[in-house]
């Protein structure tokens, strides 16, 4: 893995190239050693350890900017990246909205975040190998087939610009994916970590045995309203479809479900949404795609739009100061919460289905994809766990159901909060969610398993 | 939706030969080491693949370019089998030292691997090869300025943003010069060169409560073909900015598709995702047999089903093309080194093949793997993907021919959501504009138009299939699978095509 030094060295290099040639250049070196085993039927069936460094230049030339990314780390190369963006840039037209490169001050709020642990770096092969096998002695000592992943490794980021700017960040990560199938029914669990040790493995392979276990026999629903209960996981994979609409540039493009809403109660009492790199459970640098350090921005208190995240050029057509959320430019996505925290509650999960009469349990959600951006209908399916709660227990497994319903009108009718947790799911980035109990959730059709 | 000029490209320039240049030798040495170093470290099976791209992408927003990115990435990846076990590992420093240590790697996770095993590895036998085959293209998009490209962009832009009423208007632009040599412990040599192109724009509409767009080419990026800046003339982005335009405000007052069960005529763009979702995941063999559970799930067509399920009306079939001249799923041969082929997946209703590997083949007595392995890049390891799966083209006419034969029903065009359970049953689809259809006429524009079903249920009820009139093949270019995720290239051919009794508009209704 690419050390701070070594980073800084190739950014360093390709800086003094561009001076005098261009305006301006930034330049990221993104590194990535991150290897994964892969297992299925209760045998491995793929393991790979890949490897990559990756180089990008943004350059700014007499009013316009061009990016070129490349992989290869030698002078030689980092010198005729940088001339090679210089000349693209000089092919286009000048742009009069360029800002400048941003120039770090001394006051500008930079923290650090400690999310580096080296045993998870430097996992072996061996020792995954080691995680899997007692995941798939769960799955055997209760009949099942396991099928699944363990990653382990490290990412590094670091960005240097030629106004001074200089950040690294380096963080570790481990993800483990469970599924536990039977003849007719399936469990699941996912988490994922800065610490390989965080990440009980043989627990979660328990709890989708259980899952899978518990939901054998299922049986069919009629679609319609129903109280649910969503693991923290099945509120990730739906509301990740929410956290682009709290960009600035998407009000700025009129596609955001927020547009002309900031200020205003848009949501339940009790949503509280804030964007937080720093908090505890997250993960991720601490500064964004041009070295701003990233702020803690409440998005929602109690129901009302509060704030927006601001990119550089987002914010500056806003008239307000930018909160660290840009991505990498020259981009049309211009910003993004990457580190969402939703304030939970402290009903437990079995709490939620001790005080439901009839309802269903979702573990998680699948293929959710957005139906209308204006009142935030998505559509999906439920998948690996899904339970009919009666009298306060869960009855019987049930056959998967597609539901169509608003974001918005959901998150009105949250009744209960769990407490909230680092969550991993399928659909976006890792958050820091709490499980939900929603009112008058809309399933439009069954399947067949 | 017009029609597209007819492509006049030259017949399929698959060229076989066993001459390399300069730059060849070199990766044939590099590849050929790698292999060497990991069968010296005792891999009974290995092979590499040297990979060098370069791409660009452009995307414009209104009238101005939103970001320009080039990039260019090079680095080998080297897969063994070693006592039964796959391994892989990969560099993109391309000296013999590191491609030693990713190679020793490559071994060590593979004897990891093995110590895990129900059953060790068996490959389907495959010739050797030594072949170089390069895409069709007439102009290489590298050689057509980043302003020419830019141009032609802004002038749909400007187009769109004429018509009142129009919010947002989008361009987009991609390119993709690959050059890939192949090299296995069984003695293939296979250099390939790919050239990929993209265009695509969209018109946004807002109003108070309601969103609405338009797409041209196609939704999702536009169209994508193996194909070089031919293709981006032919698709005449500025020529149709403004029909789109115009109909993206359109929709803001338009009627909302009622729910209801009706017949469903689907245009081509639509069925070609419809077959991508519904026909092309469900017939990887690796899902079939449980590889793919956790993430992207299994299969309803398990191997008990094949040769004996009725999937379709008699009039469906379904093929995997890898063959397709500039479809972008199309191939010389896949990354294990098996040429490209034409399979039957659904051959007169009845469901008749799977995509497979060498590794998979076997498992439900194939003497031969389909070829259907990819990897997104040299860092990755190939899995089963789709190629080109295609509706062949059938006996109704053009899109006109089948309304004029449809008494009452729904057009629907162009995608905006898709979404299908893990065993590729119960599907919904909405699309950005649909047209009442009323004895044998096109009628009033709808909006919010949405339909579902489950895959069997809906392929049998397929009675009209449109002939080569209005048939296009077109390309899904981020198709995502496997852990760590990997997008690849797919494509799907298809015609319009009518469907009897489907449940349509449940997606607003609650």
């Amino acid at each position: 893995m690419i050390t701070e030094k070594q980073a800084k060295k190739i950014i360093d290099l390709a800086l003094s190239h561009a001076r005098g040639k261009a305006d301006g250049a930034e330049v990221h070196v993104m590194a990535s050693d991150v290897a994964t085993s892969r297992f299925a039927n209760n045998g491995m069936t793929q393991n790979q350890a890949p490897s990559a460094v990756t180089v990008s230049v943004r350059v700014l030339v007499d009013g316009r900017q061009a990016r070129l990314s490349g992989n290869q780390t030698s002078a030689q190369a980092v010198r005729q990246l940088v001339d090679n963006a210089i000349s693209a840039a000089r092919l286009l037209e000048r742009d009069p909205n360029l800002l400048p490169l941003h120039k770090p001050t001394g006051d500008d709020g930079a923290r650090n975040v400690a999310r580096f642990d080296r045993k998870t770096a430097v996992m072996s092969p061996d020792q995954r190998a080691e995680r899997i096998a007692s995941i798939i002695d769960v799955a055997r000592s209760h009949d099942l087939s396991a099928a699944g992943t363990f990653s382990s490794g490290a990412n590094v980021l670091a960005l240097g610009n030629s106004e001074g700017l200089f950040a690294f960040h380096r963080e570790s990560e481990a993800e483990c994916s469970i599924t536990m199938t039977a003849r007719d029914s399936s469990g699941w669990a996912k988490a994922h970590s800065p610490q390989a040790a965080m990440i009980d493995s043989e627990a979660m392979a328990r709890r989708a045995a259980e899952k899978a276990l518990a939901s054998r026999n299922p049986g069919e629903i009629e679609p319609g309203k129903y109280t649910v209960i969503l693991e923290p996981s099945a509120v990730l994979d739906l509301l990740v479809f929410l956290w682009y609409d709290f960009a600035g540039t998407s009000h700025l493009d009129q596609l955001s479900c927020f547009l002309n809403k900031v200020g205003q109660k848009v949501l339940g009492s009790n949503m509280t949404i804030h964007d937080d790199v720093y908090h505890a459970l997250q993960a991720g640098a601490p500064f964004d795609g041009e070295g701003l350090p990233r702020q803690v921005i409440t998005l929602v208190e109690n129901g009302v739009v509060k704030n927006l995240v601001y990119g550089r050029r987002s914010a500056g057509k806003f008239g307000v100061a930018p909160t660290g959320h840009g991505v990498m430019e020259p981009s049309a996505m211009g910003e993004y919460p990457l580190n969402i925290v939703i304030a939970g509650g402290s009903t437990s999960i079995d709490e939620m289905i001790a005080a439901t009469d009839r309802g269903i349990l979702l573990t998680r959600v699948w293929y959710v994809r957005e139906v209308d951006p204006a009142t935030k209908i998505v559509t999906g399916m439920t998948r690996d766990g899904t339970f009919l709660v009666e009298g306060g227990k869960i009855k019987q497994g049930v056959k998967n159901l597609r539901f169509n319903v608003s974001l918005i009108e959901m998150l009105n009718n949250v009744v209960a909060l769990g407490p909230s947790l680092r969550t991993a799911g399928e659909e976006g980035f890792p958050a820091v969610v709490p499980a939900m109990k929603v009112d008058n959730f809309n399933f439009s059709s069954t399947t067949r398993f | 939706m017009a029609g597209i000029p007819s492509a006049g490209l030259p017949p399929f320039r698959a060229l076989i030969h066993s001459r390399y240049n300069r730059r060849g030798k070199n990766v044939r040495e590099l590849a050929e080491f790698a292999i060497s170093v990991a069968t010296g470290s005792g891999a009974s099976y290995a092979d590499a693949r040297v990979i060098d791209q370069v791409s660009q992408e452009i995307e414009t927003k209104d009238l101005s370019v939103a970001s320009i990115n080039l990039g260019k990435s090079q680095g080998l990846g080297i897969r063994v089998l070693c006592n039964g076990g796959w391994g892989f590992a990969s560099t993109q420093n391309l000296t013999k030292r590191a491609i030693e240590k990713a190679a020793r790697t490559a071994v060590a996770v593979a004897k990891a691997s093995a110590a895990c095993l129900e059953k060790p590895v068996t490959l389907a036998p495959e010739p050797v090869y030594n072949a170089h085959w390069v895409s069709p293209h007439l102009l290489d998009p590298f050689t057509v300025s980043l302003e020419t490209k830019v141009g032609v962009l802004l002038e749909a832009a400007r187009i769109m943003k004429a018509v009142k009423g129009v919010t947002l208007a989008q361009g987009v632009m991609t390119f993709v010069k690959e050059s890939k040599f192949f090299a296995s412990s069984e003695g293939s040599r296979i250099q390939q060169t790919f050239i990929r192109s993209s265009c695509g724009i969209v018109a946004h509409a807002t109003a108070e409560g309601d969103r609405q767009r338009r797409s041209w080419p196609n939704s999702a990026g536009g169209q994508h073909e193996l194909a070089g800046w031919e293709m981006v003339v032919r698709w005449d982005l500025p020529g149709n900015a403004q029909r789109i335009a115009e109909e993206a405000v359109a929709l803001l007052t338009a009627p909302p598709c009622p729910q209801t069960v009706t017949d469903v005529i689907l245009g081509s763009s639509q069925l070609g995702l419809q077959i991508h979702e519904s026909c092309g995941h469900p017939s990887e063999l690796d899902r079939a047999l449980g590889q793919e559970i956790n993430f992207a799930g299994a299969s309803f067509l398990t191997p008990d089903k094949l040769h004996s399920l009725q999937y379709g009306s008699p009039i469906v079939n379904l093929v995997a093309d890898a063959t397709a001249s500039g479809a972008l799923g199309s191939f010389g041969f896949d990354d294990e080194g098996v040429q490209a082929q034409r399979v039957y997946l659904v051959k007169d209703g009845l469901f008749c093949g799977y995509l497979s590997s060498r590794d998979t083949a076997h498992l439900i007595g194939l003497p031969r793997s389909g070829g259907a392995m990819r990897a997104e890049s040299w860092a990755r390891v190939p899995i089963i993907r789709m190629t080109n799966i295609s509706l062949v083209p059938g006996d109704a006419g053009s899109l006109e021919d089948i309304i004029a034969g449809t008494d009452d029903g729904i057009l629907m065009e162009t995608n905006k959501s898709w979404s299908i359970d893990n065993l590729r049953y119960n599907f919904q689809f909405s699309t950005e504009i649909g047209w009442e259809v009323k004895n044998g006429k096109r009628g009033r524009m709808l909006k919010n138009c949405s339909y579902g079903g489950i895959t069997p249920v809906f392929w049998n009820s397929c009675d009209a299939v449109g002939g080569r009139q209005d048939y296009i093949e077109w390309g899904v270019p981020n198709c995502g699978k496997g852990q760590p995720m990997q997008t690849m290239w797919t494509g799907h051919g298809a015609p319009p095509a009518r469907f009897r009794d489907v449940q349509v508009g449940m997606a607003h209704a609650g």
